[in-house]
């Protein structure tokens, strides 16, 4: 079928002239349009006379003989990147009308490479969440089951993927909001080093941590993916000067990993709250990269337990701030009676227009940055995010990269864990620490338990996308995880029941 | 009530304490693009939000990218202060919800501030003195807001255009002092070009913090800051209110409350803005969006070799090469305006010390607080020198220099068309003269005989005679050659 085939197949067919890109981004918005809404209700917006203009325009350049790899693909963004008269809300009722007036880098790079965007994917509201069901409009499911959620806060993009709304979508990522989802919804999520992909258009949440990454069905697809996104952004600052390698070009058909050194985190193994089944089913992922010729060790990152209670003073302190500028007073939801008083009009349009969980991050980050207690959180916060950056160095030293669950369990529940926030925030445990060092990580199909995917991560040294894709790809190549198709991805869009 | 010359501040005895005060100075940097974006900052005149992008309007996603003029302007100023410029240095947010502020906090410099300590050297009367200063930074301004009566509006065109903050230590101790020390910075800012500087155009804005305590006493008293000064005018009186204001109090056993008082030009007072208590928690930390700006040796030397002559440099000219006085060279070169007027004038051809004296004098009254305007160098060197060669008398070239000035017409074309030029001309003096002599015998035989002051009796009734009109030169020649013939 048309729309489960890769970004590579897809673009073998356009280059051959078997289909157009017209005909190619119909194809996905029919799903879309036909399923999305009674199943995993991973869109917030349709663009289908957006999308269906850039196809177009793919078509006139495959004609002219343009041969650029992401040209006449379909695309889905997640809803915290800003497109050019296209409303963007970053999942929030704050933003619920707004259009932005300019597009972000990576939406300009993704048009430039000849991408036809077919729309905007749900996402915990801000980007804050491990399940989408933090979105200001609805939760997203999960393709694979209905009653279960796709991760977060990525999780539209994640589940679009593998609903086969589209063959790649972007997320991002802060404390694994691109890994946690990818591995819930069986597809490649990767993150990549912090500062490789432009900012300029991602609305932010956590300045520091916040990074944009792809959802594809391959490894080789997120190279692809990576070789038009990647590199220095004059308006981003944090963006990083570094010469980018085609990742795309660097994997061989060779699923030899010969003299690879893998770090086994003992923190990340036998850790309380780790689904024993996942578990296995990540152990078993790790002796396969064995038998590819992977050397393994075992090794420490000792201030890994520190990671979750650093995460979430740094992230909600820096959203304490970038939130600040949903006042009520220009853009954003305004709630305002005649006579209203300026306070008031604060009030009431942030006390309605931001959900629980994002009101809760920015108390939490207002009191870590607050006269008295900068030292003892904050800043104390800043100094164990260099610990565990240092902890990474120094594995680095002698290993490739380390190989970890990317989730303690597969996909739960709706509502499971909406009433008790640690045990959500829980589920980003194994994806924070290489947030906060920086580090780019994947995470790849490895398993199934009980019908749900899960998740092996590969983090990598700062700046090494194309070592963690290496050995990624080596793994997919020789297993057929990433072959599976969720129930939703099955059905035909002229059926109406999964 | 209005005041137009002294304050309204009380009168104590304050000579029983010691004002010690310090000055917050916010300086518009003169980029041509603001702090973190690329829209123009020629926004003065323009209408309301039409110099404005998604980055100072700080909409959803946009980033801030470091102007690295201003980051330059700010460390030419470092140099010029003598001051301390750090290695490393960076930006943090100051958050703070206001409307005219877009993104709910500020981007500026906490802890490391791009520039540390220096001095200016201030003369008041005949002593001159260092005053130090704690710090200079780098942040970005706000908006502006305008109340209406159905509400307030907001214009972004002054958002994040770079201002330069300038905390001086608590160094002076009279309101002369910290006006010395204010025209000295502006002066300095204008000799370097890193700001126009002009107060009424809000490009150098001012708080002072002041506190008393009583003479010889070392701790220092309560202090209190005043906002909205601008004009050097109402940083003088303002002081001047508060330390009267604030002595009264002391002199009557009250307790000075630390807090923020705003002047009220009009009313000459001022008043209670906000208490300590309710000052805000800034929860200033890191800019995450700006990496750090490290200030390397080779950057350094190269912006010193872009440092013009400063004002105390000049000064020390002026004296050493034109014998100015100190008071002369400590006035003009702490006036940009000026001290290019008198660079011009006296290359044109005048005298220095007659320049000098012009230009702090005639020229100063005429300027008043306009710096805009311009005066021709050449123009005044030429009035001068008709002064200097008896073509015109001082009175005469006090008449014509309004006119030159505000019509920026030649000063020998305007003596003409007023007739005030002195007559030179030796046969129709002659004649003059001659008919002098024969109307006044008695003075004439006085100097015959050997009363030569007589002379001056003469001069006048020949001056008289012409209308004043006269060159006294050719006169006194005249009568001489006549007298003794």
């Amino acid at each position: 079928m048309l729309t489960s085939l890769s970004i590579r197949g897809m673009r073998d067919l356009l280059a051959r002239r078997e289909v157009s890109s017209v005909e190619l981004t119909r194809a996905h918005l029919e799903r879309i349009e036909a399923l999305d809404a009674s199943t995993v209700r991973a869109m917030l917006t349709v663009t289908r006379e957006h999308a269906e203009a850039q196809a177009r325009a793919a078509d006139q350049r495959l004609a002219a003989g343009d041969d650029s790899p992401l040209l006449g693909i379909p695309v889905i963004l997640k809803d915290v990147l800003t497109t050019r008269g296209i409303r963007t809300t970053a999942g929030s009722k704050m933003l619920e009308a707004f259009v932005p007036i300019e597009d972000g880098t990576i939406t300009r790079r993704l048009a430039e490479a000849g991408t036809a965007m077919l729309g905007k994917s749900n996402m915990d509201e801000f980007a804050m969440g491990s399940s989408t069901e933090n979105s200001g409009f609805f939760p997203t499911r999960n393709p694979w089951d209905l009653d279960r959620v796709p991760g977060g806060s990525s999780g539209g993009s994640a589940a679009a993927v593998g609903a086969e709304f589209t063959p790649f979508a972007l997320g991002t990522d802060t404390g694994g909001s691109i890994r946690q989802p990818g591995a819930l919804c069986g597809v490649v999520g990767f993150k990549p080093t912090y500062g490789r992909v432009s900012r300029y258009g991602l609305i932010a949440f956590a300045s520091s941590l916040d990074q944009i990454g792809p959802f594809t069905r391959t490894v080789e697809d997120a190279a692809l993916v990576m070789n038009a996104i990647a590199g220095h952004d004059p308006c981003d600052s944090t963006s990083l000067q570094a010469p980018v390698p085609d990742y795309a070009a660097a994997l061989s058909g060779e699923t030899s990993l010969e003299g690879v050194r893998l770090a086994l985190p003992r923190e990340y193994f036998d850790v309380q709250g780790m689904d024993p089944a996942a578990d296995a089913v990540v152990r078993a992922a790790i002796a396969h990269l064995e038998s590819l010729g992977a050397e393994l060790g075992e090794v420490s990152l000792p201030h890994t337990g520190y990671g979750l209670a650093t995460y979430y003073l740094i992230a909600p302190a820096e959203c304490s701030a970038n939130l600040a500028r949903y006042d009520g007073v220009k853009y954003s939801l305004s709630i305002r009676e005649p006579g209203s008083g300026l306070w008031d009009i604060y009030e009431r349009s942030r006390g309605e227009g931001f959900g629980r969980e994002v009101k809760r991050r920015i108390i939490l980050g207002t009191y870590a940055l607050s006269s008295g207690y900068y030292d003892a959180y904050y800043l104390k916060a800043q100094k164990v995010r260099t610990l565990i950056k240092q902890d990474f160095d120094s594995v680095f030293e002698t290993y490739d990269a380390v190989v970890c669950p990317t989730s303690p369990n597969v996909a739960f529940a709706l509502g499971a864990k909406t009433q008790d926030p640690l045990a959500m925030y829980l589920n980003d445990l194994f994806t924070i620490p290489s947030s906060l060092a920086g580090l780019p990580g994947i995470s790849v199909p490895a398993g199934m338990v009980a019908g749900l995917p899960v998740g092996l991560q590969i983090v990598g040294k700062a700046l090494d996308e194309s070592g963690v894709l290496r050995i990624a790809h080596a793994f997919e190549q020789s297993t057929d995880w990433h072959t599976l198709r969720s129930p939703i991805a099955q059905m035909h869009p002229a059926t109406t029941t999964p | 009530m209005t005041t137009t010359t002294s304050t309204s501040a009380p009168t104590p005895q304050t000579s029983r304490y010691e004002a010690v005060i310090g000055l917050e100075c916010h300086v518009q940097l003169a980029t041509r693009s603001k702090m973190f974006c690329g829209c123009p900052t020629d926004y003065a005149g323009a209408a309301p939000n039409t110099h404005v992008c998604p980055i100072c309007l700080g909409m959803p996603g946009v980033l801030p990218v470091i102007n690295r003029i201003a980051v330059e302007y700010t460390l030419l100023t470092g140099l010029a202060l003598n001051a301390d410029i750090p290695q490393a240095t960076k930006f943090d947010r100051k958050n703070y919800p206001y409307p005219d502020l877009v993104k709910g906090y500020q981007i500026s410099q906490y802890d490391l501030p791009l520039v540390k300590g220096g001095w200016v050297e201030i003369t008041v009367g005949a002593d001159t003195r260092r005053i130090h200063l704690e710090r200079v930074h780098l942040e970005e301004d706000t908006g502006k807001l305008t109340h209406v009566s159905a509400g307030s509006l907001v214009d972004f065109n002054r958002s994040g255009v770079p201002l330069m903050e300038m905390v001086s230590q608590p160094d002076m101790h009279t309101p002369a002092e910290a006006r010395a020390y204010l025209r000295k910075l502006r002066v300095i800012l204008r000799t370097l070009g890193v700001s126009d500087a002009d107060m009424e155009k809000g490009q150098l804005r001012c708080d002072v913090n002041v506190s008393l305590r009583p003479v010889g006493q070392s701790r220092l008293g309560t202090k209190v800051e005043v906002k909205n000064l601008n004009s050097f005018r109402s940083v003088q009186r303002a002081l001047e209110y508060e330390i009267g204001r604030q002595s009264v109090a002391l002199d009557n056993s009250e307790t000075i409350v630390q807090e923020t008082r705003g002047w009220l030009e009009h009313e000459a007072r001022t008043v209670t803005q906000r208490s300590k208590e309710e000052a805000h928690d800034y929860r200033y930390f890191p800019e995450p969006d700006l990496p750090p700006i490290f200030v390397d040796a080779a950057w350094l030397s190269s912006l010193r070799e872009r440092l013009p002559e400063l004002p105390d440099a000049r000064r020390e000219r002026y004296m050493r090469d034109f014998g100015l006085g100190l008071a002369d060279a400590e006035a003009l070169s702490s006036d940009q305006w000026a001290a290019h007027l008198f660079e011009g004038t006296v290359a044109a051809g005048a005298e220095a010390k007659m320049a000098a004296n012009w230009i702090q004098n005639d020229v100063a009254r005429l300027r008043g607080d306009a710096d805009g305007h311009t005066l021709d160098p050449h123009h005044l060197a030429d009035l001068l020198r008709m002064v200097d060669q008896g073509e015109i008398g001082n009175p005469a070239a006090r008449q014509v220099l309004p006119l030159v000035y505000e019509s920026g017409r030649p000063p020998r074309e305007v003596v003409a068309e007023m007739g005030l030029g002195l007559v030179s001309d030796t046969a129709e003096l002659e004649t003059i003269v001659r008919q002098v002599l024969e109307d006044n015998p008695e003075p004439v035989a006085d100097y015959r005989s050997g009363k030569l002051a007589a002379i001056n009796r003469l001069k006048g009734k020949a001056m008289q005679a012409s209308g004043g009109k006269a060159n006294h030169a050719v006169v006194e020649d005249l009568l001489k050659s006549l007298l003794n013939s």
